[in-house]
């Protein structure tokens, strides 16, 4: 079975993602980010690049070939890092019920 | 959405030969167009920054564009023929394994023409064999009432008897299950009498008024065969029996056989007006087909069992646009990577790069004058990865890269663009794999700018613009080489080689044909020195079509990095015969050739090499004259390390020769990357970067009895490095001694 995520027990790995979101994991970080990262297609939060190099806008995917990518202009990021942040923090959001500040 | 998109009619030219350009653009806009020779694709403003570099051809110049579009889906299509139109009684059948059943409307064979509702169409709709009939003023569908399942044979037939006054239909499955009701044979009252206009027969498609096709079918199809009377029901088995029965030969109208002429695109018919026929759009062949019984592996040993075609509605083999301009390559054009930059001139910042390659004169003044150095221009590769899809359409993407999937504008055109074509990693939409890949089409990951969700962390290159951070690095050395492509090699065989002493490779050469390979290893017998400065090279064995420029093929066999694994029993190429799947498995493993062989894969950060006693061998001082760290590569625009992505190491038990030194190796890669899956035959916990011994890249020398030599880097980052601080630095220190070296005439002594 996939992985649930505990928000008591699993809080304090919140702190090593956002130091490092990109870059080795400690083994039960890496648990949490594969639950989070997995799941179906529908829906899954994706970047798209709209000027290289230095501008990033959240997007979600159709789940469909063939269908639009959805983009949310409203959520625009300037380091892929900063991008990495947000898109767990919805995703904790989605699993747990907890707001993350 | 892109605005202006094209492609060329080949990836590679001589001097003296004419490249056409085949140019669409949104709304018949005009365009600009200019050639420019790739120096750095990369706009990363970490690095050197984009070197594009115009060319004052008779291309520059504005053009009025057009809209062209690229028709997808494979159908098999018969020129018509009198005796296709029989005026009374006739039956068809099939033998069909749907792997799409439900959708609405799939086309398998007929003569039907919807603008005048006349002819006949066999289909399936949302399941159900159905027959479409019309006399031009109204039409008549009769359809069974059941549903097929995917993945299940099933023969099919349709008849229809004037004078009776009848049709009838047939759908049986060759296998019945319980509880699964699949299975009907009707007959019912024929309305009308059918007219069949005079049209081509299509299989696997319909046409539409302005000649595109419509309807495609998914699925593989056997033994299509016609005749020209109503048959019994107890008849119908004996018309797939071969030879066919006398009674019924005396009936038949065409017989198609899927299991002649397997390598081309013609299709062959048994029956006796001579009615072959022509595959479009490159639908699958030597696939499984419905008698096949696991008694060959091979479908040369037994083509009559390899009797199926599979079609697919995403095929494509040649977009077949009309060319917008054309470019004569001038006699002292550099040989190297070129492409048509093309551009609105309405200011809508919309434009796009058609690359292609300018290769040596052919023949004797090839091999006049040349520079001694050669990049091989890995084309076979770059045609694998032909408008990648998997970043959209495979789940687990996001958690292999270990973080969030960059979508580039031509990603989201691909996305919502089918028609362009998939590549060796896609599957198609039916789920089957996709294992032909043709170069004319507009290859949207073959440009230079293109920022790839695959390469690592930082520059994001992957194939074609990975490999210009070397064409780079050789164009801030002054020096000098010619490019020859894989298909070159396909074509030349080891005399492409021979006027050179050093080849460069790219950063991940990892197709190739037996042919192919066999040039380097003859070439290497000679006494060439082979830089081999990526990774994961050697892996696959292809084949090229045999008639068709520009068309590989795959069969992901046995195991290795699979995005789709071939089906059991299809495990040799179409077009040659050959097993395919994994050199490894072919028993010619990469480090037959450079020494190393795959070892690990992730694509989250790069990391360093460390150097090993090897390095300090005086067979090798050459090597790192200049260069005393003892660590190398920790920097980089790929994933801030020379060591990353595809990793290679040294081991002799898979063929890596007894003379190879391990310069350096890397190390401290993060949990992401894997040990490579034919590695592992039993499952342990211990297959990741921070756990694993075979999770690293080594750099690797080694001499050849002919006194050449092999230098290995063993990592796709490696090139992503060279440009660091200046291009002083001590990977590109590396590189430059060895190609220096290389180039020198005096042999490597044993």
């Amino acid at each position: 079975m996939s992985y649930q995520i505990d928000p008591r027990r699993d809080r304090e790995l919140v702190d090593e993602f956002r130091q490092r979101p990109i870059g080795q994991h400690s083994p039960n970080l890496q648990r949490v980010l594969n639950t989070l990262r997995g799941g179906p297609l529908k829906g899954k939060y994706v970047l798209v690049c709209t000027k290289p190099f230095a501008e990033w806008v959240l997007a979600r995917h159709p789940g469909e070939r063939g269908q639009p990518i959805e983009l949310l202009p409203d959520q625009r990021f300037t380091s892929l890092e900063e991008a990495e942040w947000a898109v767990f923090r919805l995703r904790w959001l989605a699993h747990t019920g907890e707001e993350l500040n | 959405m892109l605005q202006i998109l094209g492609y060329a009619d080949r990836l590679v030219a001589a001097p003296g030969e004419t490249i056409r350009f085949m140019v669409s653009v949104a709304g018949s806009r005009p365009y600009r167009a200019e050639i420019v020779r790739i120096i750095h694709g990369d706009a990363n403003p970490a690095g050197p920054g984009l070197k594009l570099r115009p060319v004052e051809t008779a291309v520059t110049g504005s053009y009025q564009g057009r809209e062209q579009h690229a028709d997808a889906g494979s159908f098999m299509r018969v020129p018509d023929h009198p005796k296709l139109r029989p005026d009374g009684a006739f039956t068809v059948l099939a033998m069909a394994w749907p792997t799409t059943p439900a959708l609405e409307r799939q086309a398998l064979i007929g003569q039907w023409q919807a603008s005048t509702a006349s002819g006949w169409a066999l289909e399936i709709l949302q399941g159900e064999l159905a027959l479409r009939l019309g006399d031009g003023r109204q039409s008549q569908l009769i359809r069974t009432g059941k549903a097929m399942g995917a993945r299940r044979w099933y023969l099919l037939a349709a008849s229809i008897d004037p004078a009776a006054g009848l049709v009838s239909l047939v759908q049986r499955p060759l296998q019945h299950y319980p509880h699964i009701d699949d299975s009907a044979s009707l007959t019912a009252t024929l309305d009308l009498a059918p007219a069949t206009p005079p049209t081509d027969l299509l299989l696997a498609g319909q046409a539409l008024p302005d000649s595109r096709i419509e309807q495609h079918y998914n699925g593989k199809l056997d033994s299509p065969v016609l005749f020209d009377r109503a048959l019994a029901l107890e008849e119908l088995d004996a018309a797939f029996l071969r030879p066919m029965p006398e009674a019924l030969r005396r009936s038949l109208i065409a017989a198609w056989d899927f299991g002649q002429a397997i390598p081309s695109t013609r299709v062959v018919d048994l029956g006796p007006h001579g009615l072959d026929a022509q595959l479009v759009n490159l639908p699958a062949r030597a696939m499984k087909g419905w008698n096949w019984d696991g008694g060959a592996m091979r479908w040369t040993d037994r083509p009559e069992h390899y009797g199926a075609i599979h079609f697919h509605d995403d095929d494509l083999h040649d977009c077949g646009w009309q060319a917008d301009f054309a470019l004569t390559l001038p006699a002292d054009l550099p040989s190297g990577a070129y492409a048509a930059h093309v551009w609105l001139e309405d200011g809508a910042a919309a434009e796009d790069y058609i690359t292609f390659f300018v290769r040596p004169p052919r023949g004797p003044a090839g091999k006049q004058g040349r520079p001694k150095a050669a990049f091989l221009v890995p084309t076979a590769s770059y045609l694998a990865y032909a408008n990648d899809h998997s970043h959209l359409d495979a789940e687990g993407a996001e958690m292999l890269m270990g973080r969030l999937l960059v979508y580039q504008p031509t990603d989201l055109y691909l996305q919502e663009h089918r028609e362009l074509g998939l590549a060796l990693y896609d599957t198609h939409s039916d789920g089957s794999g996709v294992c032909y890949s043709a170069a004319q089409r507009p290859i949207l990951n073959l440009r230079p700018k293109y920022a790839s969700w695959l390469g690592a962390h930082g520059s994001g290159l992957w194939q074609f613009n990975a490999d210009t951070h070397l064409f780079d690095w050789l164009d801030h050395e002054g020096i000098e080489v010619d490019f020859i492509t894989d298909e070159d090699l396909e074509a030349e065989g080891v005399s492409l080689l021979e006027p050179y002493r050093v080849i460069l490779t790219g950063t991940h050469p990892e197709y190739h044909s037996k042919r192919m390979s066999d040039a380097m290893l003859a070439w290497l017998g000679q006494g060439g020195r082979l830089m081999y400065l990526g990774a994961n090279g050697w892996y696959w064995r292809i084949a090229w079509h045999q008639s068709l420029p520009g068309v590989i093929e795959v069969r992901r066999a046995e195991d290795g990095i699979r995005t789709w694994a071939a089906e059991p029993g299809e495990y040799f190429h179409s077009f040659s015969g050959e097993f395919g799947g994994l050199w490894r498995r072919n028993g010619r493993p990469p480090n037959v050739v450079v020494g190393l062989g795959f070892s690990a894969q992730g694509f989250d950060l790069s990391s360093y090499y460390r150097r090993q006693p090897g390095s300090h061998d005086p067979r090798v001082g050459f090597i790192f004259e200049g260069v005393d760290d003892e660590i190398i590569g920790d920097f980089g625009l790929v994933g801030g390390g020379a060591a990353g992505l595809e990793l290679d190491r040294a081991d002799q038990a898979l063929g890596t020769p007894p003379n190879l030194l391990v310069l350096a190796s890397s190390e401290n890669h993060t949990d992401l990357i894997l040990v490579v899956s034919e590695e592992v035959n039993v499952m342990t916990p211990d297959l990741t970067g921070s756990q694993s011994p075979l999770v690293r890249a080594d750099l690797a020398f080694f001499e050849t009895p002919a006194g050449g030599a092999v230098f290995s880097v063993g990592s796709i980052a490696w090139c992503g490095s060279l440009s660091h601080n200046g291009y002083a630095n001590n990977v590109a220190r590396i590189t430059g001694n060895v190609l220096r070296r290389f180039l020198a005439p005096e042999p490597f002594t044993g």
